[in-house]
């Protein structure tokens, strides 16, 4: 559905830290509002309506989104630092199609 | 000639040229269908309220980022903050975001636990005209708060 998503993880963290993260996907989010210019028909709506990020398998956060969310979704959130592990991401599309992205964080 | 040009950035010169009367029709048709599905400030409240459980909404200890001025309304970046300290007894269960002048009000919602630490989430908006943008915070304890700002819009950005 969506080209490969980029994700930034910090590498170290301290324990008790608070750690930023950010996500960028490639996705056109068509809102389904659109009309086709030459047939004058509305073009179908396709978005990513579900962002999830999970820390070790326990989630972190996670979206619902609607067609009100930009192209090539962005988002920025934070998580505290308690233990080393891999940060999870997974966006879904309308069309039931995922995509994931890891990250992995030392904490000392 | 200028005006059609600053609403339809995609379009090269020629194409203008040539779909001008096109254009112009396509113009007026997609006008009509977003007007006629376009949230209210009531619709907005509605679904805010859905979102939140359906209990009172109390001002305060949210707060919503956005530029005064909205230039190009395809992508308007958002942040909302809630005062929480993220501890396992008390954090910010969930974000809700809703537009009062979209063609929808919903616009995201976000889940959050004690682990993100801070109950900040930012992420980047369409927005089809000048409105208020609303956002609510349902605590652990079951109390909801909300914000508001407002954001002038120069193009908006829903299509049509």
């Amino acid at each position: 559905m969506a080209k490969k998503p980029r994700v930034k993880v910090p590498k170290k963290a301290k324990a008790g830290d608070i750690v930023q993260i950010k996500t960028l996907i490639s996705h056109k989010m068509e809102t389904g509002n659109r009309k086709d210019k030459k047939t004058g028909k509305l073009i179908p709506r396709m978005i990513i309506n579900k962002f999830t990020c999970n820390f070790n398998g326990k989630e972190v956060m996670s979206a619902d989104l609607h067609p009100s969310i930009a192209a090539n979704p962005y988002f920025a959130f934070y998580a505290k630092a308690t233990e080393s592990g891999t940060f999870d991401f997974t966006w879904t599309d309308d069309a039931g199609k995922s995509v994931s992205a890891s990250g992995k964080m030392t904490v000392s | 000639m200028s005006d059609k040009k600053s609403l339809l950035p995609d379009l090269g010169r020629r194409d203008v040229l040539r779909g001008a009367g096109l254009g112009v029709l396509a113009l007026a048709g997609g006008g009509l269908t977003t007007k006629e599905a376009l949230a209210t400030p009531e619709s907005a409240a509605k679904a805010l309220s859905s979102l939140t459980g359906g209990g009172n909404i109390t001002d305060g200890k949210v707060e919503v980022k956005l530029p005064e001025i909205a230039e190009n309304g395809r992508t308007v970046p958002i942040t909302v903050t809630v005062d929480s300290p993220m501890s396992e007894g008390d954090y910010v269960k969930s974000i809700h975001i809703v537009s009062e002048g979209n063609p929808s009000p919903e616009v995201a919602s976000f889940n959050l636990s004690p682990m993100a630490g801070k109950a900040e989430v930012s992420t980047r908006m369409r927005l089809g005209k000048t409105q208020n943008i609303r956002a609510a915070a349902v605590m652990s304890d079951g109390k909801v708060y909300g914000g508001v700002k407002e954001v002038k819009v120069t193009i908006g950005g829903c299509g049509g």
